[in-house]
C-alpha cells in the first residue's frame, strides 16, 4: 500500500512540476464556464439547477481527460523509466493503480475548483443540493472511466499523440452508444433489446441517472467495472511489453 | 548470489539469449562482454525481473525471480541502459522516491540519500532538476538510485557509457570497491574495463556464452599470448624460426610458441640464442595477449556474416 502511495505522490508532483496541470486547470475551468453560461444558456433556463453545467461534461471530458491520461505509461516507456519502475520491489498492479489514482485525484481537484457554480445557483435560487451532489459523484465516476481507458491506450504505445487519439475514439464510442440521435437511428432496424444492450454500454445512460439525482448501485457498478476492466487490460498490455 | 540456468529468451523466431548459464558469488565482479545485440541487455533484464525468460531459471539470493519477484528485486540494485530517470524531478526528489520505494523511511532514508550523494558526488546538483544535468551527472544520479538500499546484488548495463575518461575512472574504482562485498554484473564493450574492474569476464555472442574466465585466462586464449617480440641488431628471421613461427614486424620480430604451454621455454630459448649469436638487443618482451584480439577473434566472423 505504501508503494502505491509513493508512486501516486510522485505522479501527482509530476503534474504540478510541469505546465500540464496549470494549463489543464485553466482550460477546464474556462471551458466549463463557457459551456455552462454561454452555450448552455444557464441564465435563460430560469432553473435553480446545474443541468447546464453537468450536461456538457461527457463532451468536455472526451477531449480533456485523455490529455491527462495519455502520458501515464507512454512517457514511461519512451524515456525507459518503465524498466526502472518495474525492477523496483513493486508489483505491476501497484504501479497501475497508483498512477490511475494520482490522475483521478488530479481530475477531482479540477472538478472541485468548479465550486463557484454551486455558489452561483445557491445565491440566485434555491436548488436541490442533493441532486448537485449526485451530479458531482456521477461526473467524478465518468472522469474515472475515461481516465482508465486513457491509461489503457497510453500503455499501448510510446507515442502520446497516438494514445490520445485512441482514447478519444474509444470514449466517443462509449458516449455515442447511448446518445439519443444514435439510439434513434438504431431503433429503425434493430430490435429494442439490441438497442438497450448497446445503450447499456454507454456512459451517457448511466451518467444521466446521476444528473437526475438518482444514485443507483447499478450505475456505480457500471463505472467501476469500466475502470476495473480498463486497468486490468492495462496490466495485460504492460505484461505483453515486458515479455517482448 | 546470482544463479542462472539455461536462460533462453526468444523474440518471435529470433533467439536473443540462447541457453546462458552462470553463477556470480559475493565478492565477484563479472564483466559481461559482447558485440551490440549479443543479448547482454536482455540477459540483464531477465535477471532483474523486468522480462520473464522464455525458458530457464534465474535466482537471486536464493529467490527465484519469477516465483518470488519482490523478494528478489529487494536484493538487486539496477542501473538500466541509458540510465533512465524522471527528467522533471530534482535529484533529491528522485533519490527520495527511490528510497521510499525501497521501503526506507524517515531518518534511514535521509542517511541512505546522504550516503549515495557522497558516493556518487552529487552534492552540487542536489536541487537541480534532472533534465538540466549533463550526461555524466544523469548517469551518476541513476547509479545513486541503484545503490540507495546498499544492495547485495548490483546489475549495471553499460555503467560507463557516455562518461568522460575521469568519470569512467571514478565509476570503475567504485565498482571495484563495491565488488568486495557484493555480487556485481556489468556489461560493457570497452575491454580495458575488464582489466580495470572485473574478477571474471564472460563473452557472449548471438545469445550464447563463447568464453568465460578471469581476464588472465581470456587473455591466454589470445594467439599473441606467450609470443616473444624482439628487436635486436643482427637478428634474422631465419635463425629465429628454429624456435617457432616468426612474424616480421619491420625492425622487430615476433616469435610465436609452437605450443601455448611452452611459452616460458620460448622466452628462455630466445635469450640463449641472443647470447649465442651475440646480437645486440634493443628491446625484448614477452606478450601477455590482448583481450581485444580474443574478443575480435571469437565474435568477428559472426558480425561479418550478419
Amino acid at each position: 500500500m505504501r508503494a502505491v502511495w509513493t508512486i501516486a505522490k510522485r505522479e501527482l508532483c509530476a503534474y504540478f512540476t510541469s505546465p500540464v496541470a496549470y494549463v489543464f486547470l485553466v482550460i477546464f475551468l474556462l471551458l466549463t464556464g463557457f459551456f455552462t453560461f454561454t452555450a448552455g444558456n444557464f441564465f435563460e433556463r430560469g432553473e435553480a439547477s446545474l443541468a447546464a453545467f453537468f450536461g456538457w461534461h461527457p463532451w468536455l471530458y472526451l477531449v480533456l481527460v485523455p490529455a491527462v491520461g495519455m502520458r501515464l505509461w507512454a512517457e514511461e516507456r519512451r524515456s525507459g523509466t518503465l524498466e526502472l519502475l518495474l525492477t523496483m520491489p513493486v508489483a505491476p498492479w501497484q504501479a497501475i493503480v497508483a498512477k490511475f489514482i494520482a490522475s483521478w485525484l488530479f481530475l477531482a481537484l479540477a472538478l472541485a475548483l468548479t465550486f463557484p457554480v454551486i455558489l452561483t445557483v445557491n445565491i440566485l435560487g434555491d436548488p436541490d443540493n442533493g441532486i448537485i451532489a449526485a451530479g458531482y459523484v456521477g461526473s467524478f465516476l465518468l472522469a474515472g472511466a475515461y481516465l482508465a481507458v486513457s491509461c489503457m491506450t497510453s500503455a499501448m504505445t510510446r507515442n502520446q499523440v497516438v494514445a490520445f487519439i485512441l482514447s478519444v475514439v474509444i470514449c466517443l464510442f462509449l458516449i455515442l452508444a447511448g446518445f439519443n440521435p444514435v439510439t434513434d437511428l438504431l431503433t429503425r432496424w434493430a430490435s429494442p433489446a439490441v438497442v438497450d444492450t448497446v445503450a447499456a454500454f454507454s456512459v451517457v445512460t448511466h451518467y444521466d441517472a446521476f444528473q437526475r439525482g438518482v444514485i443507483d448501485l447499478r450505475d456505480f457498478v457500471f463505472f467501476l467495472s469500466v475502470i476495473g476492466f480498463a486497468l486490468f487490460a492495462t496490466g495485460i498490455i504492460i505484461r505483453g511489453h515486458r515479455a517482448g | 548470489m546470482i544463479r542462472i540456468e539455461n536462460l533462453v529468451k526468444t523474440f518471435g523466431s529470433k533467439r536473443a539469449v540462447d541457453g546462458v548459464s552462470f553463477n556470480v558469488e559475493r565478492g565477484e565482479v563479472l564483466g559481461f562482454l559482447g558485440p551490440n545485440g549479443a543479448g547482454k541487455s536482455t540477459t540483464m533484464r531477465m535477471i532483474t525481473g523486468f522480462m520473464p525468460p522464455s525458458a530457464g531459471r534465474v535466482s537471486v539470493g536464493g529467490h527465484d525471480v519469477m516465483e518470488s519477484p519482490l523478494a528478489a528485486k529487494r536484493l538487486i540494485g539496477y542501473l538500466p541502459e541509458n540510465a533512465a530517470s524522471y527528467p522533471d524531478m530534482t535529484v533529491k526528489a528522485f533519490l527520495d522516491f527511490a528510497a521510499e520505494l525501497r521501503g526506507l523511511e524517515g531518518s534511514k532514508r535521509k542517511q541512505a540519500v546522504n550516503r549515495v550523494v557522497e558516493l556518487c558526488f552529487l552534492e552540487s546538483v542536489l536541487r537541480q532538476s534532472i533534465d538540466t544535468l549533463s550526461k555524466g551527472y544523469k548517469h551518476r544520479t541513476c547509479l545513486a538510485q541503484a545503490l540507495i538500499h546498499d544492495p547485495d546484488v548490483l546489475i549495471m548495463d553499460e555503467p560507463t557509457d557516455g562518461l568522460d575518461p575521469n568519470q569512467k575512472h571514478e565509476v570503475r574504482n567504485l565498482i571495484r570497491t563495491l565488488g568486495k562485498k557484493k555480487a556485481i554484473v556489468f556489461s560493457t564493450h570497452i575491454l580495458e574495463e575488464v582489466d580495470a574492474a572485473c574478477t571474471r569476464a564472460i563473452i557472449i555472442d548471438r545469445g550464447k556464452i563463447v568464453a568465460n574466465g578471469t581476464p588472465e585466462e581470456l587473455r591466454e586464449m589470445s594467439e599473441l599470448a606467450g609470443a616473444v617480440t624482439i628487436s635486436a641488431h643482427g637478428a634474422t628471421a631465419e635463425k629465429l624460426s628454429e624456435l617457432g613461427r616468426v612474424e616480421d614486424l619491420g625492425g622487430a620480430f615476433r616469435v610465436y610458441p609452437k605450443d601455448k604451454r611452452q611459452a616460458p621455454e620460448l622466452a628462455r630459448g630466445v635469450v640463449e640464442m641472443v647470447s649465442r649469436e651475440g646480437w645486440k638487443v634493443e628491446g625484448m618482451y614477452s606478450e601477455r595477449g590482448e583481450l581485444d584480439e580474443v574478443f575480435r577473434r571469437i565474435t568477428l566472423p559472426d558480425t561479418v556474416k550478419r
